[in-house]
């Protein structure tokens, strides 16, 4: 195992792929610049790619690879374009049955010399100007957010209401539809660059203190390095403890019995209401929090599923009532986050070395609070407001009988939609029949038939000609993709029996069952003191780990949010093993040691 | 005959006794005994390098055995004697510097001389109170101790020339402390030795020899901890090398011991290898120390726990703070104590590799953050987890 042996193996060209059967026209559910094909074969061959397995584990539906597309898009433009990140450009992306696929562009290495001193006119200046730009940002997004939620696709009226006759406004309801819609894919587009409109300068900034502390202490665990950049107080973590919160409200009123059944909660009398606007009060935005990752159609948003926050409740109430401290010790945290950053300090060879370290701490602080919030604000709290107007559409256009059912809206790709939208205002306005339904009917089944059949094959973790280098800065920091993680999925001659590796995420040893999750609606099978495996954890899982005694996942770096939850709850982790939940089976022993990144299959 | 070597007026010449009058010897009886827990630094020319070492540790509040040093006054005592001296002058000048099975035999009969003449009463009480007290201390009759030459060299930079460093392990009661003693007091004037004093011109006198008594470890572990990664100098780490019973095996690298990395900060383990361990130094029934066979089982089972690691390793950096440089200290796990405390220490000294080199700043000059980041960029980092 090693870089010497990487050249001469590679992984199956996406060419060479055997997708799952029937599914012919799968293509047809993304845009065609997105599918491999003989146009860009040449290019296509040269490269590595790898399944983006921690954001997209699923086979998505046209909508979902919307979100995938335009994440992926966004993220380039900012290290292609805005900042000219010296090494990279932006991150090419694939569909492939169904599944995402990622591939590193660099830049050219005679032009890199040349983009650097653009890089630190652009990067210099939000550097220079974060906290303000920050502000600024929180502002932007709030805004766009507000105008999503204004964004109006309620069925086109019988009559247009009088008042666009008394105020003479001439522009209708059908107007509104299509351009709300056009707005809506703006918006979008628009949030998502807000997202990357940071982090791979936050990244970069985390990567220059990692390499310093690095070359001060090679054989410092990423883990070591990873505690003292933490911060404490982070939005992220605000709606579990409010859920905390308002477990111990719901004791104090003496209501608690009423989570027994989280489906099922009945908040009744002056107790029940009092808990009720404690609930209002912080629900927008605090659970506009999604149980999965944000970027899925099936994603179930606390506000809209409460039966998800009760269940989590219901658990706090039992551990305080069993007599558990449940609040986070966040003086704890910080006592030791401080005592760690003061000895490695003090182990630093030179007062000159003393101030360099300062420094670039004190960077990846100052970059800290907007990568880890942006997850919360668009992921969450954004993703949110887009999902519930998709269904909104939806609604609105199966009960108007242009399609069939509430979600035949998801087999439609984002371009389609303005072809049903023109045939329901035209036809609205005409008062004629439609005929989407009818043009749609056949397609959408095919469609669905299609999507159910990707979402049972295994994708391929990797394609192509691995690289000599990783420069992308997201590469290595987030999905945590190093010549070594490249080296486990090609798949070592030294992998021992019954052994896996991965990162060390967060420090433990921990002994116990397995139970293998794939999703966000298995998290209910979990059991006090099992060891959950899955691709990927959320931040939304996190009440979750209170009951359990180790972590493992399939993919994520350091800085991924598994390993920053499970660091958070003191949770022993290993992240990015490549193939746990495969290895894996419910049921089985396992010890994972996180200080280490190794787990043991007992039996 | 060597006439190079002078005749020696031991009494008058032996610094720690110099300035002794026959009335200042009686005032200063109870200097004999300079216990390690109220060791202070103006007695190191008292008490040789190893007891210094040792009380200064004790000081420390780090966890070194209980024991006393007896000072070279008490040495200097046997000097008083008519008989010691002139025989050790006589053989001496009977020494001829080019034969060396011949000075072997002067030596042997100078170390004679001094291990069979009388010790005096002064010191034989202080003794044994000293070894009482320490037996009543540690709440077992006839201590197990160890009985260790400290030699003084004032102002000399080579030990060579004080003779080997005498170790006497597991020696109970009185009667052997003295006997050991004897010898630690002898083994000043190996061949070796006293040709190496001759060759650099050092007087046999400028010399004195203190002896170390210190309650002895059973140990079920023991090894050897640097503060620092012996591979690549990284300072935050602890390198800790571990075997079954006592450390002799692994300082003399007679085992493939059990090895770990330990962060300092993060007080985790972050690498271990375990090694196949075939044998121990370990007390036998006969109350000596042996080198035995270990039993499969145990041949490949870790010599010490995680907790043993980390508590080494907090062990270690105390001691690397306290002396402001990198460490070699030996430790060992003692049998008899209960877990959490049976962490002992048993010498630290300064690391000599590492420490040697330059110390290059990790930061080169001058760089301001951007430029470090395009640095970082534009050179790939991979990130890797430890190897």
């Amino acid at each position: 195992m090693g870089g010497n042996d990487m050249t001469s193996k590679r992984f199956p060209s996406p060419f060479e792929i055997e997708g799952p059967e029937g599914v012919e026209g799968w293509e047809e559910l993304y845009p065609y610049s997105v599918s491999f094909g003989e146009a860009r074969r040449e290019y296509e061959d040269q490269r590595f790619w790898f399944w983006d397995s921690m954001h997209w584990g699923q086979a998505m539906t046209p909508w979902d690879s919307t979100f995938f597309e335009i994440a992926i898009a966004t993220l380039s433009q900012m290290n292609s374009r805005h900042y000219r990140i010296p090494p990279a450009d932006g991150i090419d992306f694939r569909v492939l049955y169904g599944y995402a696929y990622l591939s590193p562009v660099g830049v050219d290495p005679s032009q890199i010399e040349a983009r650097v001193p653009q890089f630190i006119e652009r990067a210099g200046h939000y550097f220079a100007n974060w906290d303000e730009l920050y502000s600024n940002w929180l502002v932007k997004v709030k805004d766009a957010i507000a105008e999503i939620e204004t964004l109006d696709f309620s069925p086109l009226p019988e009559m247009e209401d009088l008042s666009i006759i008394t105020e003479g406004l001439a522009v209708g309801s059908g107007y509104r539809l299509l351009s709300h819609y056009n707005r809506f894919k703006d918006l979008i587009l628009k949030v998502w660059m807000y997202h990357f409109e940071f982090l791979n300068l936050g990244y970069a900034a985390y990567l220059d203190f990692f390499g310093f502390c690095k070359q001060a202490f090679p054989s410092i665990p990423d883990l070591g390095i990873a505690k003292m950049v933490a911060g404490v107080e982070v939005d992220l973590f605000r709606p579990n403890e409010e859920l905390k919160l308002l477990a111990k409200k719901a004791i104090d009123l003496g209501i608690a019995r009423a989570f027994d059944d989280p489906q099922n909660v009945q908040l009744e009398g002056d107790a029940g209401a009092a808990w009720q606007a404690a609930w209002t009060e912080v629900e927008d935005p605090w659970f506009n929090f999604t149980s999965g990752n944000g970027f899925y159609h099936f994603d179930k948003i606390w506000r809209d599923y409460p039966e998800i926050p009760y269940a989590f409740i219901k658990d706090y109430i039992a551990k305080i009532e069993a007599g558990d401290d449940i609040s986070r010790p966040i003086e704890a945290i910080t006592a030791e986050r401080d005592r760690i950053v003061e000895e490695y300090r003090d182990l630093l060879p030179t007062d000159e070395d003393r101030g360099a370290f300062d420094g670039k701490l004190g960077l990846a602080r100052v970059v800290f609070p907007y990568v880890e919030n942006h997850n919360f604000y668009i992921e969450h709290w954004t993703m949110s407001a887009v999902w519930r107007k998709i269904k909104e559409l939806g609604a609105t256009l199966a009960k108007d009988g242009l399609l069939s059912a509430d979600d035949d809206l998801l087999f439609v790709r984002r371009d389609e939609v303005n072809e049903i939208l023109w045939d329901y205002y035209s036809n609205w306005a005409v008062n004629a029949p439609t005929v989407s339904k009818q043009h749609w009917e056949a397609t959408i089944a095919r469609r669905r038939e299609i999507h159910g059949k990707l979402s049972k094959w295994q994708a391929p973790k990797a394609l192509g000609v691995p690289p000599e280098v990783i420069t992308e800065p997201f590469t290595i920091m987030l999905w945590g993709i190093t010549s070594e993680s490249v080296s486990n999925w090609l798949g070592s001659d030294d992998d021992v029996e019954g052994v896996l590796t991965g990162m060390a995420a967060s420090p433990g040893v921990a002994e116990g069952p397995a139970r293998v999750v794939f999703g966000p609606d298995e998290i209910g099978e979990v059991e006090e003191g099992e060891i959950l495996i899955a691709p990927i954890t959320a931040p939304s899982w996190a009440p979750v780990f209170p009951k359990i005694r180790a972590c493992v996942t399939d993919i994520g770096g350091m800085m991924s949010h598994a390993a920053i939850v499970c660091r958070e709850y003191g949770v022993p982790a290993v992240t990015g093993t490549g193939f746990a939940t495969n290895r894996i089976k419910t049921g089985d022993r396992i010890r994972v040691d996180g200080s280490s990144g190794k787990i043991t299959i007992l039996d | 005959m060597c006439e190079a070597c002078p005749i020696i007026d031991w009494a008058n010449e032996l610094p720690t006794i110099r300035s002794f009058t026959p009335t200042r010897i009686v005032s200063e009886m109870s200097d004999f005994v300079v216990w390690y827990d109220r060791y202070d630094a103006a007695q190191k020319h008292l008490v040789g390098g190893k007891n210094a070492s040792l009380g200064e540790m004790m000081r420390a509040g780090l966890p070194v055995p209980p024991g006393f040093a007896l000072t070279t006054d008490a040495y200097g005592m046997i000097w008083r004697d008519r008989d010691l001296v002139d025989g050790v002058n006589g053989l001496l000048r009977a020494l001829d510097h080019d034969d060396f099975a011949h000075n072997r035999d002067v030596s042997t009969q100078i170390r004679d001389l001094i291990e069979n003449t009388p010790v005096p009463d002064e010191v034989v009480d202080a003794l044994d109170a000293a070894y009482a007290s320490l037996c009543r201390h540690c709440g077992v009759d006839d201590l197990p101790v160890a009985v260790r030459s400290s030699a003084t060299a004032e102002d000399m930079p080579d030990a060579s020339f004080a003779g080997q460093q005498d170790t006497f392990l597991w020696v109970c009661g009185l009667a052997a402390v003295i006997e050991n003693t004897r010898r630690c007091w002898s083994s000043l004037f190996t061949d070796r030795a006293i040709a190496y004093r001759h060759q650099t011109g050092y007087m046999h006198t400028a010399i004195a020899m203190s002896v170390a008594v210190q309650k002895m470890v059973d140990p079920i572990a023991s090894g050897v901890a640097f503060t620092l990664n012996p591979t690549n100098g990284d300072r935050s780490q602890v390198a800790i090398d571990a075997s079954w019973g006592l450390g002799e095996a692994v300082v003399s690298g007679e085992v493939t011991p059990d090895n770990f990395l330990v962060d300092k900060v993060l007080r985790q383990i972050v690498k271990r290898e375990i090694s196949v361990k075939l044998v121990e130094y370990r007390l036998t029934e006969n109350g000596v120390v042996d080198k035995l066979p270990i039993e499969t089982d145990r041949q490949t089972r870790p010599s010490v726990t995680d907790d043993d690691l980390i508590a080494i390793s907090m062990l270690a950096r105390r001691a690397e703070k306290h002396y402001g440089c990198a460490q070699d200290v030996e430790w060992a796990i003692d049998r008899h104590l209960p877990p959490g405390e049976n962490v002992i220490m048993l010498q630290s000294r300064p690391e000599t590799v590492w420490s040697q080199k330059a110390v290059a700043p990790v930061a080169t000059g001058g760089r301001d953050s951007l430029s470090s980041i395009v640095s970082t960029l534009v050179s790939p980092l991979h990130h890797k987890s430890t190897s």
